[in-house]
């Protein structure tokens, strides 16, 4: 059975009464352990189907079923709470608080788990060891390099240790040489954590570390 | 709460330069609501040291004012010999009858005109009030046209040192001492004898009488033995405390009401600056407020970090408020009070209840001014806020 079974969604946004139709009827199974890149051309969708697969959108039409749970059953409180245990998040602009220190950015998504701050810590400092930057966790964000910050935010993403890791062009804002080694890092969370990786991306390079690529164009799947 | 502290006291400080601004716009409202309060508060507690527990002071029924009230000599002479009145080994009466009248002196600081209250006194005057003492010179001879003065009218109004000679209803009176009262109203007063003051300003009748009961509980029964006896019917007893503090009633109402028309105005601009400030917050960290909620924390614990952000401001800004008020109980300060239309000194007085309505103040400034925002950024879309970068 398929980690992420989607079936038959479409979403539209309104400006005003005129419906923009994003996504048309796509329909497609995630096994588990894959690792998927997303491509198409900008204003395609892609952000979109990512952000319904995460559960921060909810589709006009269809179903979204992931690990058994249907997650258009859930209410807004039972997704949230979803989302972090299941989700872990990167994004392009890395989306790390600039008043806390890396060490605080990774320890958030724990703060909403039963954890002691002294396991919190422990996860943390793993986490960190992981990106290679447990050197740097009493540094703030503006002290980082892009590459950095970004690797720290795969550090937040990964702390709760979720089964899926949604990455929305990870390396849009990166040089070529960080990139590569954002990339790197995401093989190595697919092959040796086993995590599923869902990413979207406009970089045939980073495309190319993933196993499967799919094409999203005009809100239809190819 | 989910959100930590270290993030909304942070997020804060990253922004000092319009913290600060906030901070004093809340500390100045705060300033001015615990100034007042301490001032209508020092008022009351001047004008009511200024009256004794076991002291009784007979006014003419219904008179507002120790102004505006005459006891005859007949009446005060029958309520002596009551025996609720406490009298001395030698049996006689310890009470004061004096008459009150109101002259006009130079301030020494404007050099205008100002009111200045003088009181006519019988020798047991000070046996009545143990709190006025003699600070300075001497005690003015009974029989003569000498006078002695508080120790706030020698600071404000001018020619009124020892050796000088004042002047009013065409007479001469010499200074001889100075008098000082704890602070209460007495301070604010000329005293003389009453019986030289009273043809001098053409009184025939005193204006009040002050007398000690034998025990406190004795009142109502001396009230009554007053209202019965048809020669003294037209007079009243009242508790010297009670007399004292309603006179202060009018003025402290007044502060209180003024009081309160210009905090409420202030307080509306302080609100209104919180919440632009409250919005700015939000609307800078719209992101930060996506990702925080994509991560899995809820509306409500977003609603609570920028209430709590705004609460922290009010608070500090309180507290700040408060200090500077705090000074303000170094000052003493003058006005007309409404009893006497004399000038009255008194002082700010910081108590524990001011402190608090004035931290409550401020809390209810805190999160009136952070409720909309807050609500703004809880109610946010993830997938809007994310897009906004
Ligand atoms: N909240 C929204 N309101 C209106 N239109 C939106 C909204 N979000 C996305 N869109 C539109 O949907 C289309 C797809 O956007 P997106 O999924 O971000 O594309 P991509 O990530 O492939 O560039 C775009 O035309 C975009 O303008
Ligand atoms: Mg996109």
């Amino acid at each position: 059975m398929s980690l992420v079974a989607i079936k038959n969604i479409s979403k539209s946004y309104w400006r005003d009464s005129l419906e923009i139709p994003v996504l048309r009827n796509i329909s497609f199974d995630i096994p588990e352990g894959e690792f998927l890149a997303l491509m198409g051309p900008s204003g395609s969708g892609k952000t979109t189907l990512l952000n319904l697969i995460a559960g921060i959108d909810r589709p006009t039409t269809g179903s979204i079923v992931i690990g058994g749970t249907d997650i258009g059953g859930l209410g807004e409180t039972a997704l949230a709470q979803w989302r972090s245990r299941i989700m872990g998040f990167i994004f392009q602009f890395y989306n790390l608080l600039p008043v806390l220190t890396a060490f605080e950015n990774v320890e958030l998504p724990l703060l909403l788990t039963k954890l002691s701050s002294k396991e919190r810590r422990d996860h943390v400092e793993f986490a960190l060891k992981i990106v290679g930057l447990e050197e740097r966790m009493r540094h703030y964000p503006k002290q980082l390099s892009g590459g950095q910050e970004q690797r720290v935010a795969i550090a937040r993403a990964i702390v709760t240790d979720p089964t899926i890791l949604v990455a929305d062009e990870p390396t849009g804002d990166l040089d070529k040489v960080s990139a590569e080694e954002i990339m790197k890092l995401l093989d190595r969370l697919n092959s040796e954590f086993k995590k599923t990786i869902i990413m979207v991306t406009h970089d045939p390079r980073a495309a190319e570390r993933a196993h499967l690529v799919r094409h999203l164009d005009k809100g239809e799947l190819s | 709460m989910k959100i930590p502290i270290s993030y909304i006291w942070r997020s804060l400080w990253t922004r000092r330069l319009t913290t600060v601004l906030t901070l004093v716009g809340i500390a100045l409202v705060v300033f001015v609501f615990a100034a007042i309060l301490m001032m209508a508060h020092g008022i009351e507690t001047t004008m009511r040291d200024t009256g004794y527990e076991d002291n009784v002071i007979l006014i003419r029924r219904s008179a507002s004012s120790e102004l505006l009230s005459q006891v005859g000599r007949e009446g005060a002479s029958i309520v002596k010999t009551f025996p609720e009145v406490s009298t001395d080994p030698n049996g006689k009466a310890i009470a004061t009858t004096e008459v009150l009248v109101v002259i006009t002196l130079f301030k020494k600081e404007s050099n205008n005109l100002g009111n200045v209250s003088v009181r006519g006194i019988s020798p047991e005057a000070f046996a009545l009030r143990p709190a006025v003492k003699l600070a300075g010179g001497r005690m003015f001879q009974f029989g003569s046209h000498e006078v002695i003065v508080g120790s706030s009218i020698i600071q404000r109004f001018k020619g009124c040192e020892i050796g000088k000679q004042i002047s009013f209803s065409g007479d001469q009176w010499t200074i001889v001492g100075v008098i000082e009262a704890e602070g209460s109203a007495f301070e604010s007063e000329i005293w003389g004898d009453v019986e030289q003051l009273m043809p001098s300003v053409g009184r025939p009748v005193f204006s009040t009488m002050t007398f000690r009961l034998k025990d406190k509980n004795m009142f109502d029964a001396l009230k009554q033995r007053v209202q019965q006896d048809p020669r003294t019917q037209y007079m009243e007893p009242k508790r010297e405390r009670d007399f004292y503090e309603e006179q202060s009633h009018a003025m402290s109402t007044f502060i209180m009401i003024l009081g309160t028309v210009v905090t409420v105005i202030f307080s509306i601009g302080a609100i209104i600056g919180a919440v632009i400030t409250m919005y700015g917050a939000v609307s800078n960290r719209t992101v930060e407020i996506g990702t925080l909620r994509s991560l899995g924390f809820r509306r409500r614990s977003v609603l609570a970090a920028f209430l709590i952000e705004s609460i922290i401001l009010s608070v500090v800004g309180g507290a700040l408020g408060i200090l500077m008020a705090s000074v303000m109980s170094f000052v003493r300060i003058s006005t007309v009070n409404f009893g006497t239309f004399s000038e009255l000194a008194f002082g700010f007085t910081l108590s524990p209840g001011i402190a608090l309505s004035t931290i409550i103040f401020s809390v209810a400034m805190g999160v009136i001014g952070g409720f909309l925002p807050a609500v703004r950024a809880a109610r946010m879309n993830i997938v809007t806020a994310l897009r906004s970068s």
